[in-house]
């Protein structure tokens, strides 16, 4: 015999059986959101869906006010909590504690993995960042061949320098097959070599949007590449790890042209300042030595060069005449000396005193007689006078005079 | 003095990069105004200066404007062609 029982009867049987259930007491359910609504009392009601069936959910406020984010429709999420019967509408639901975003929280997931393992690999190391050159030959450009990134980077290009060269690359920047072309596409600019410095650009987007950008085969491809690369992935705000992995990252792909192309211009300015600082420094240094010169020139040296040479001829004229003088007076003074002598000399000539009279008196045998003594009467007696001689014979002597 | 014979040899070659020529320049420069060197110094730096100069001028000059695009053919070749936004 069946057993009739009220519906009360019915839903509290069925509460009871789901409540005792341990599965269902603590679970989570991933499903897309539809239906939400945030009822003016803080509590949030919504279904979450898969391909055939639906779920009804709710947050009560105070767990829906500790939720970071404000769920809505269409957001795939994974909803945590226990189900239980609301007996009044004979309707089970979802209790919801907790509402995570799915999808997305599994690609932050990813990046921060990813991050952390190239990073831990030395792929972002500041060491290994080449250097921009300053006037690049050419520049790659990987990025889709329409929209407003290729037309911002070349208005910028040409802004700044009018003659320069660029190469597009084009590549997918969203999808499945995004990653692989841009990999491929700095591989195979590294290979063709014409290019100096490589742009990876994409204009903003969501994290899904954005998401070729962080894969592992790009990272590797960028790390990779011999010239250098830039990145310009997204908006300022959005950091992707090709952005770590490059050489440089700019926050926007004008940004990007920037750094890649030098202004003209200004280099232009730079040369003409360099020709004019360096002929004003020549000019100075040559007044400078000019002037050195010209001192040197001034000096009495110079002026007079033949001064000092004409000094010591005056002193050595002076010397001779000084030389001449004396000499002159030593000869006078010897000449004085010698007349005196010659006058005395002549004073005491045995012919002087013979003109005053006296004779040389010799004997025979020609010995000078000059005392009584040396004659005898009979002798023969030789007498010199200044101008001769005369023999005579002694007659007779007397003492005294 | 053997600073000067360095720069002498290392002429403006055809692979000397621009930003290489800029900085040698810029040396020069600055030596030139420091002014401790020699007049004949002074004179051959300002020479090396002015070639070095022309040279930068003309690299500035030299490049054409192209945008061309890298597009593979039919057998998978990778082809430059002229680009038009």
């Amino acid at each position: 015999m069946n057993r009739i029982f009220s519906v009360s009867d019915v839903n509290s049987y069925i509460k009871q059986l789901i409540s005792n259930d341990g599965l269902l007491s603590g679970i989570s359910v991933k499903g897309e959101i539809s239906n939400f609504k945030h009822h003016y009392t803080g509590h949030m009601y919504f279904t979450i869906k898969d391909e055939s069936s639906i779920l009804k959910c709710v947050m009560f406020k105070t767990q829906a006010n500790q939720l970071k984010f404000i769920p809505q429709n269409g957001n795939k999420v994974i909803v945590s909590g226990y189900i239980s019967v609301f007996e009044r509408d004979g309707q089970y639901q979802l209790y919801a504690s907790d509402i995570q975003p799915d999808g997305l929280g599994a690609l932050h997931l990813a990046f921060e993995q990813l991050k952390n393992k190239l990073q831990e690999e030395g792929l972002f190391d500041a060491s290994k960042k080449k250097k921009l050159p300053l006037l690049p030959k050419s520049i790659g450009v990987v990025t889709s061949s329409t929209g407003a990134v290729i037309r911002d980077i070349i208005n910028v290009t040409y802004r700044r320098h009018s003659k320069m060269k660029l190469v597009l690359y084009p590549v997918a920047v969203q999808g499945v097959q995004a990653a692989g072309q841009i990999a491929a596409a700095i591989k195979k600019l590294n290979e063709l070599g014409q290019v100096d410095v490589i742009i990876v650009a994409r204009g903003g987007g969501s994290l899904e949007e954005l998401w070729a950008f962080n894969e592992e085969v790009v990272a590797r491809s960028v790390y990779a590449s011999k010239i250098p690369v830039i990145s310009a992935v997204g908006h300022e705000t959005d950091y992707t790890i090709c952005d770590f992995v490059s050489d440089v990252r700019a926050p926007t792909p004008s940004a990007a042209a920037e750094l890649a192309v030098p202004d003209v211009e200004v280099l232009n300015y730079k040369l003409q300042n360099y020709n004019f600082r360096m002929k004003s420094a020549l000019i100075k240094k040559l007044n400078l030595c000019e002037n050195q010169l010209q001192k040197i020139k001034t000096r009495p040296v110079f002026r007079q060069p033949y001064d000092r040479i004409n000094q010591y001829r005056l002193k050595l004229d002076n010397e001779i005449k000084h030389l001449f003088r004396n000499n002159e007076v030593l000869i006078k003074d010897k000449k004085g000396q010698f007349a005196l002598l010659a006058g005395k000399l002549d004073a005491l000539s045995p012919l002087k005193i013979m003109e005053r009279g006296y004779s040389v008196v010799r004997s025979s045998e020609g010995n000078i007689i000059n005392r009584l003594e040396q004659v005898n009467p009979g002798d023969m007696l030789e007498i010199s006078f200044n101008d001769g001689k005369a023999n005579c014979n002694v007659i007779s002597t007397s003492p005294g005079n | 003095m053997s600073n000067e014979i360095n720069i002498t040899e290392q002429k403006c070659s055809d692979e000397m990069s621009f930003e290489e020529a800029m900085c040698q320049l810029e040396q020069i420069v600055l030596k030139l105004e420091k002014g401790d060197i020699s007049l004949e110094e002074s004179i051959s730096s300002f020479q090396q200066g002015i070639e070095l100069s022309r040279y930068c001028a003309a690299k500035l000059d030299e490049a054409e404007k192209r945008i061309s695009i890298l597009l593979q053919d039919e057998e998978g070749n990778l082809v430059e062609k002229d680009f038009e936004l």
